[in-house]
């Protein structure tokens, strides 16, 4: 039985394998009914608009149904339930578990107590496996992984997402640069595993000086609980904001990637620039989650 | 003080497993690690602050008997990350037969408690923590929180 828990469990071969086979169900997704007669629980533990839709609807392409179970209220949780227990009894219902969980290492125990596969949908500031797939695949759309420079820009301490993104694109000898304010740098620990991995990652300060560097940038937001008060956070998201007045360097072919939502982190004026590949990357977790549904069931 | 009584502080043990060399006031974080709790039905004998001799150096230590159980190495291994120096004994009929040291085993399970309060583990679920031991700390397996420094803090 197979679960997908961290993107840290797969090897390049593997998330090329899944990236093939998402960029198969893209080409030609309305002949796969390969989920026909299944179903699947989405348990969102946790609130959750994009991805709970987006894996519904990647269900639903396959031709299989979903029961879905979207707050801790609504569910036996809520009684005192351990999460062990509700994966046990829904795994006796359905033939896959979707799992989104405010706590890190919930999807890890769920696989062990299920005895259906488990998809990690987010497991509070841990693994988003799901996330980091659909980022590789939309660089890939534009360019081959290998040797890529990519721009890390925001929040790079609590963003999950650009922790597993950089993980997993340490399989592919990129050099991250990353771009953050003071105290919301990558954290330590991860850049040491990264250097081991055979990455090369740069700091700086000026998104500026980096921007003709750059062959993908990937930006997130920075959360104003971060900071002291309104007028640092507000000075800070200034400086750190993309328009297309900081583009205008830009290699050709760069691409912008945002996880959304965003806060204005990218002036609108960007959306109209052909870099500006945010709303592509939304729809294309459609063809991954897919492709991940495929993959355990 | 020349005519003080002198006597042994603990009786030699005839079966058993003698753990020496723990580190001064630690013998009862290496019962709990043991999980040899008050409910026991083990003869213990437990020394602390004892005066020791180790390369010609006075030092203190804390010494744990355990009659009638011979714990086996990796059930004591986990002790070495609060007492790196100890020993163990192994004892049949008074006689040491077996010594050896302890070291930090690759894996800790429900040993360290995460220190990381949004970690599965520290919720009210069936499972134990469960850390890998490497270069840089100890590695969670559930949250991949890396503890790296005081481990001894973190003791269930």
């Amino acid at each position: 039985m197979k679960n997908i828990i961290s993107i840290k469990d797969f090897d390049r071969e593997e998330i090329d394998s899944l990236l093939a086979r998402a960029g198969a169900i893209d080409a030609a997704p309305q002949i796969r009914k390969t989920l026909d007669g299944k179903q699947v629980a989405l348990l969102f533990f946790e609130p959750s608009t994009r991805t709970r839709m987006s894996f519904t609807s990647a269900v639903a392409r396959l031709g299989g149904t979903t029961i879905t179970v979207d707050s801790v209220e609504g569910s036996s949780i809520s009684k005192g339930e351990t999460l062990a227990d509700t994966v046990r009894v829904v795994s006796s219902y359905v033939d896959a578990i979707v799992l989104r969980h405010p706590k890190e290492g919930a999807a890890r125990l769920a696989s062990e107590f299920a005895s259906v596969p488990v998809i990690n949908a987010g497991d509070g500031a841990g693994q988003h496996p799901s996330q980091t797939l659909l980022d590789l695949y939309t660089i890939r759309q534009s360019m081959p992984l290998k040797g890529i420079h990519i721009g890390l820009l925001g929040d790079l301490r609590y963003g999950r997402t650009t922790h597993s993104l950089a993980y997993a694109l340490s399989n592919y000898d990129v050099t991250i640069h990353t771009i953050a304010p003071p105290t919301l740098e990558l954290p330590e620990s991860l850049v040491t595993e990264l250097h081991k991995r055979g990455c090369t990652v740069q700091e700086h300060e000026d998104i500026t000086e980096v921007v003709p560097d750059l062959d993908v940038m990937y930006t997130t937001r920075i959360q104003r609980e971060r900071f002291p008060d309104a007028a640092s956070y507000y000075n800070v998201a200034e400086s750190y904001r993309i328009t297309p007045e900081i583009l205008e360097g830009r290699k050709e072919g760069m691409i912008i990637l945002h996880p959304l939502p965003r806060a204005g982190e990218i002036d609108p004026r960007v959306d109209a620039l052909p870099c500006a590949r945010y709303f592509e990357q939304a729809r294309n977790g459609i063809p991954v989650r897919m492709a991940m549904l495929e993959e355990v069931i | 003080m020349e005519n003080e009584p002198r006597g042994l502080l603990i009786s030699p043990i005839r079966d058993g497993t003698v753990i020496d060399h723990i580190s001064a006031g630690a013998a009862l974080t290496v019962l709990r690690m043991l999980d040899i709790t008050g409910q026991t039905d083990e003869e213990l004998s437990i020394a602390t602050n004892v005066t020791s001799m180790t390369s010609g150096h006075e030092g203190k230590k804390d010494i744990v008997k355990v009659s009638n159980r011979e714990l086996s190495k990796e059930e004591v291994d986990r002790i070495a990350l609060i007492s790196p120096h100890a020993t163990i004994n192994i004892i049949r009929d008074y006689i040491v037969v077996e010594k050896k040291g302890v070291e930090i085993p690759k894996f800790l399970s429900g040993i360290i408690r995460c220190t990381n309060a949004g970690c599965i583990t520290n919720d009210n679920e069936p499972i134990k923590s469960a850390f890998e031991v490497t270069e840089e700390g100890l590695h969670c397996l559930y949250c991949d929180t890396v503890i790296t420094t005081n481990p001894e803090n973190h003791i269930i």
